[in-house]
C-alpha cells in the first residue's frame, strides 16, 4: 500500500479538482471534462505502451484516432441501399483489385529473386492496378456521392451496435500500425517521429477527401449511442419521478403549481444530460480499468521485462536471442490499437464524426505532453497525465480570464490592452501546456509518477 | 503556335508557382537541416519559429504603412526584414539559452531535445496567437504584377497569358541571394568551415580548438535569418496565418529528409522536389493536351492524376518512398 501512496494522493487531488469544477461551474461541465479525461487516458495508455515500454516514438496518434472514429461510422451507421445499388459493386471490385495487387506483389517478392526484372514487374502491377481502380471506381464514386448529397452521399455502414465499433476501431488502427511499422520501424527515433507524423497526415487527408467513405468534411452526425437519448429520458415517467424524488425538498418549498412544474422541467432537462454523461463515464471507466489491469499485468510479466530490456539495451537483448524487430512491431501494433479504441470512444461520446477536426496539435502533440507529464513507463502516470493535461487544456481559458481580470482590474473596460488580452484568453492553454511540458522535462524528466521497477 | 501555347500554360500554372513554393520550402528545409546537422535534433517548432519572425514583419508593415513609409513598387515588408530578423534572432538565442542549452550540455539523446522542442512549439504558438491572433492577414502592398496576362497576350499574340506576380520574382531573387550568401559563408569562411567540422565530428572539432558556444550561436543566427525570410516570402505570396505556418512544418520536414537531412544542398533541392511533385501531380492537364493533341483525341476528363486535396499527402508519400529505398535521402545526408 505504501508504495502506492503517491499514486493515491495524485489521483485524489485530480478528483477533488474535478469535483470543484462541478461545485463552482456545473456538474455537466465537470462530467464532460471527466469523460474526455478518460478518453485521453486511453490514448495515453496506448502511447505509453509504445514510448514507455519500448521507447518507440509514435507521432501518428492522430491517424489512429481518426481511424477509430471512422470505424464507428462504418460499423454503426445504417447502410444506404441506394448508394450500394449504384456504386457498391464497383467499389467492391476495386477493393478486390487492391487485395489482388497486394497478394500478387507478395507472391513475386517471394518467388522471384531480387533483380531489375522483379522491380519492373512490381511497378507494372502497381501502375496497371491503379489505372484499373481509377477507371472502375471513378464513375461509381460520382454516383454514390450524388445520392441525396445533403443527407447521405456515402455508402453508409453495417448498422451494427455501436459498442462493437470500439473493437473494430482497435483492429483498424492495428492494421494501419502493421503497415506503418513494416515501413518505418527500422528508422532512428527522430526520423520515426517525423515519418509517423506525416503518415498520420496522409491517413487523415484520405478520410477527409474520400466522401463516398464517410462523407469527408461534410461530417456524419447523429451517430448511435450506447446510452439513452436526453429527449427519451425527459418524457419517460420513471426518470421524472426520480428527479422529483431527488429534489423533493426544493420542490416542496414552492407553492404555485405552475412554477413548480417549470422548475421540475428545468431540473429534468439538466438531470437528463447528467444522466447520459454518467452512462458514458461508466462505460469509459470500465474500458480504462480493463486496459489498466491488462497493461499492468503485461508490464510486470516476463514479456514486460523483455520489452524494458530491449528498450534499455537493444544489442544486449538481441544477443540474448530476442527478436527485436518482431517485438517492436508487435508493441507498435498493440499501442496503436488502444489509441484506435480511444478514437472510437471519442466519436461515440460526441455523436458525430468530423474528419476536418483531426489536427496534429490536438490529437498528437497534446497526447504526447500527457504521456511525458504523467510519467513514461508508468501506466498510472499515463492515466494521470491524461487527466491533468486535459484538465489544464480545458480550464486554461477560464483560469487565464481570472488572472487577466485580476491584473487589469484598475484599467477601464475600454482599455485596448485589456480587451485584446480578454479576447486572446483561449490561447493561454498553449502557453500553459507548453510551459508545463518544459518545466517537467527540466526538473522531473521522468514525469509526475515515475516508472517503478519492482524487483522480483 | 499550339505547342508554344501549351508550354505557356504549363509555365503559368505549374512551373512558376512550383519554383516560388519550392524556394519558400527550401529556405525552411535548410533551417531544419542546419539545426539537425549542428545542434543534432529534429526541431518541431520549425513552422512556429517561421511564423514568429513573420509576425514581426506583418506588425512592422502595418506600422510603417501608418507612418507613410513605403518601398516604392516593392512591398513594404521587404523593408521590415532586418528588424524582424533581429527580433527573431533575439528570440531564438533566448530560447536556446533558457531551454536547449541545458540539454546540450547534459548531452541528452536527440529524442529528448525533440520533445523539448515540442514545448517550445506550444509556447511560441501561444505567444503568436496572443500577440497577433489566429486570423488570416495579407500584408502585400506595392505592385502586384510584373506582367499581366492581357499584356503578355498583346505582346506575343498567343491565346494563353503568362502572369508573373511580383511576389514570385521577389521570392526567387531573395532566395537566390540568401542561399548563395549562406553557401559562400559555409564553404569559404573560417567560421563556416568550423561549423561544418562541428557538424561532422563534434569531438574532433572541439579538440582542434573550435568554440562550441560560438558555433551554436552562429547556427541560430543563420537559422533565424533563413526562417524569417522564408516565412515572410511565404506570407507575401499567399497570406499570413499562424495555423498554416504550423502545418507548413510537415512539407518542410519532408523536403529536408528527401534531400538528406543534415545536408544543406540536399535540403535546398528537396524543397523544389517536394514543390514540383505537389504541383505537377495535382495539376489538371486538360488545357495542356487540348493544345497538343488533334481534336479527335481531345481529352474529355480533367486529366488530373490526383485531386488537389491530396497536395500534402503527395509530398509525404514521396518521403515514405525515399525513406524506404534511400533512407539517407536523395543527396546523401546523415546516417539514419
Amino acid at each position: 500500500m505504501k508504495q502506492y501512496s503517491n499514486v493515491i494522493a495524485a489521483y485524489s487531488i485530480m478528483l477533488v479538482l474535478i469535483i470543484l469544477v462541478g461545485v463552482f461551474q456545473s456538474w455537466s461541465i465537470a462530467l464532460s471534462i471527466f469523460n474526455y479525461c478518460m478518453i485521453s487516458a486511453v490514448m495515453t495508455l496506448g502511447a505509453n505502451i509504445q514510448w514507455g515500454y519500448a521507447g518507440l516514438i509514435n507521432f501518428g496518434i492522430m491517424g489512429y484516432t481518426a481511424l477509430g472514429g471512422l470505424a464507428v461510422v462504418l460499423v454503426s451507421v445504417a447502410p444506404v441501399p441506394e448508394a450500394w445499388r449504384v456504386g457498391g459493386f464497383n467499389m467492391m471490385t476495386s477493393l478486390a483489385i487492391i487485395i489482388g495487387m497486394i497478394f500478387s506483389i507478395k507472391y513475386i517478392l517471394k518467388k522471384i529473386k531480387k533483380s531489375k526484372k522483379r522491380n519492373y514487374l512490381i511497378a507494372a502491377i502497381i501502375i496497371i492496378g491503379l489505372i484499373l481502380i481509377k477507371l472502375i471506381s471513378g464513375p461509381a464514386i460520382e454516383n454514390i456521392e450524388a445520392v441525396e448529397p445533403a443527407k447521405f452521399g456515402f455508402l453508409g455502414g453495417l448498422g451494427m451496435p455501436v459498442l462493437f465499433s470500439w473493437i473494430v476501431g482497435g483492429f483498424f488502427a492495428a492494421g494501419l500500425a502493421f503497415i506503418v511499422g513494416k515501413v518505418a520501424l527500422g528508422l532512428r527515433a527522430d526520423y520515426l517521429a517525423i515519418a509517423t507524423l506525416l503518415i498520420a497526415e496522409i491517413v487523415v487527408s484520405i478520410i477527409k477527401h474520400e466522401d463516398w467513405l464517410a462523407r469527408g468534411v461534410k461530417n456524419v452526425i447523429g451517430l448511435k449511442r450506447p446510452a439513452p437519448y436526453e429527449i427519451d429520458l425527459q418524457t419517460s415517467p420513471w426518470f421524472i419521478n426520480l428527479v422529483e424524488k431527488l429534489h423533493s425538498t426544493k420542490l416542496a418549498a414552492i407553492n404555485s403549481f405552475s412554477e413548480k412544474q417549470d422548475l421540475l422541467n428545468q431540473l429534468v432537462i439538466d438531470a437528463s444530460s447528467i444522466y447520459v454523461k454518467l452512462c458514458f463515464a461508466g462505460l469509459f471507466l470500465v474500458v480504462v480499468i480493463i486496459l489498466l489491469i491488462i497493461t499492468q499485468k503485461a508490464l510486470y510479466s516476463p514479456w514486460g521485462r523483455m520489452m524494458r530490456a530491449i528498450r534499455d539495451n537493444e544489442e544486449a537483448a538481441s544477443a540474448m536471442g530476442k527478436n527485436i524487430v518482431k517485438q517492436h512491431l508487435f508493441i507498435f501494433i498493440l499501442g496503436s490499437a488502444i489509441v484506435g479504441i480511444a478514437g472510437a470512444m471519442m466519436v461515440t461520446n460526441d455523436g458525430l464524426f468530423t474528419p476536418g477536426s483531426y489536427r496534429p496539435m490536438r490529437y498528437t502533440f497534446v497526447i504526447w505532453v500527457m504521456v511525458i507529464v504523467g510519467g513514461t513507463g508508468n501506466n498510472f502516470g499515463a492515466i494521470l497525465g491524461g487527466f491533468v493535461v486535459w484538465f489544464l487544456w480545458v480550464q486554461a481559458a477560464p483560469m487565464a480570464l481570472f488572472v487577466i481580470n485580476l491584473f487589469t482590474a484598475h484599467l477601464p473596460e475600454t482599455n485596448e490592452l485589456k480587451i485584446h488580452l480578454i479576447e486572446s484568453a483561449p490561447y493561454f492553454r498553449f502557453l500553459l501546456v507548453g510551459i508545463g511540458l518544459l518545466l517537467i522535462m527540466r526538473f522531473r524528466p521522468q514525469g509526475i509518477l515515475p516508472e517503478k521497477i519492482i524487483k522480483q | 503556335m499550339d505547342f508554344i501555347n501549351a508550354i505557356v500554360v504549363l509555365l503559368n500554372y505549374t512551373v512558376l508557382p512550383a519554383l516560388t513554393y519550392g524556394s519558400q520550402l527550401a529556405l525552411g528545409a535548410i533551417f531544419v537541416t542546419l539545426i539537425y546537422g549542428i545542434l543534432r535534433f529534429a526541431n518541431f517548432a520549425t513552422g512556429d519559429m517561421m511564423s514568429f519572425g513573420t509576425m514581426f514583419a506583418v506588425l512592422l508593415t502595418y506600422y510603417f504603412q501608418s507612418k507613410g513609409i513605403s518601398f516604392g513598387f516593392l512591398p513594404t515588408a521587404l523593408l521590415t526584414i532586418p528588424f524582424a530578423v533581429a527580433m527573431m534572432i533575439f528570440y531564438m538565442l533566448l530560447i536556446d539559452k533558457t531551454v536547449f542549452s541545458y540539454y546540450r550540455i547534459k548531452k541528452s539523446p536527440p529524442v529528448q531535445l525533440a520533445m523539448v522542442s515540442l514545448g517550445v512549439m506550444f509556447v511560441t504558438q501561444a505567444i503568436i496567437r496572443i500577440i497577433i491572433g489566429p486570423t488570416d492577414r495579407r500584408f502585400l502592398d506595392g505592385e502586384k504584377f510584373i506582367l499581366k496576362a492581357s499584356e503578355f497576350k498583346e505582346m506575343t499574340g498567343l491565346n494563353e497569358g503568362l502572369t508573373i506576380k511580383s511576389t514570385q520574382v521577389i521570392t526567387l531573387a531573395v532566395t537566390i541571394i540568401v542561399v548563395s550568401i549562406m553557401f559562400w559563408f559555409l564553404n569559404k569562411t573560417k567560421t563556416g568551415t568550423s561549423m561544418r567540422a562541428y557538424s561532422d565530428n563534434e569531438d574532433l572539432a572541439l579538440l582542434s580548438g573550435i568554440d562550441p558556444k560560438r558555433v551554436v550561436m552562429i547556427t541560430w543566427i543563420i537559422a533565424g535569418i533563413l526562417a524569417t525570410i522564408g516565412g515572410i516570402l511565404y506570407g507575401l505570396d499567399k497570406s499570413y496565418r499562424p495555423f498554416v505556418y504550423f502545418n507548413n512544418m510537415l512539407p518542410i520536414f519532408a523536403a529536408a529528409i528527401v534531400g538528406g537531412i543534415g545536408n544543406p544542398y540536399g535540403a535546398f533541392f528537396g524543397g523544389y522536389v517536394i514543390a514540383f511533385a505537389e504541383i505537377f501531380l495535382t495539376y489538371a492537364y486538360k488545357r495542356f493536351f487540348v493544345y497538343l493533341l488533334p481534336e479527335s483525341l481531345e481529352p474529355n476528363s480533367l486529366m488530373q492524376l490526383l485531386s488537389t486535396d491530396y497536395k500534402f499527402a503527395i509530398s509525404f508519400s514521396i518521403l515514405v518512398v525515399v525513406l524506404l529505398f534511400r533512407p539517407s535521402g536523395i543527396f546523401e545526408g546523415k546516417k539514419i
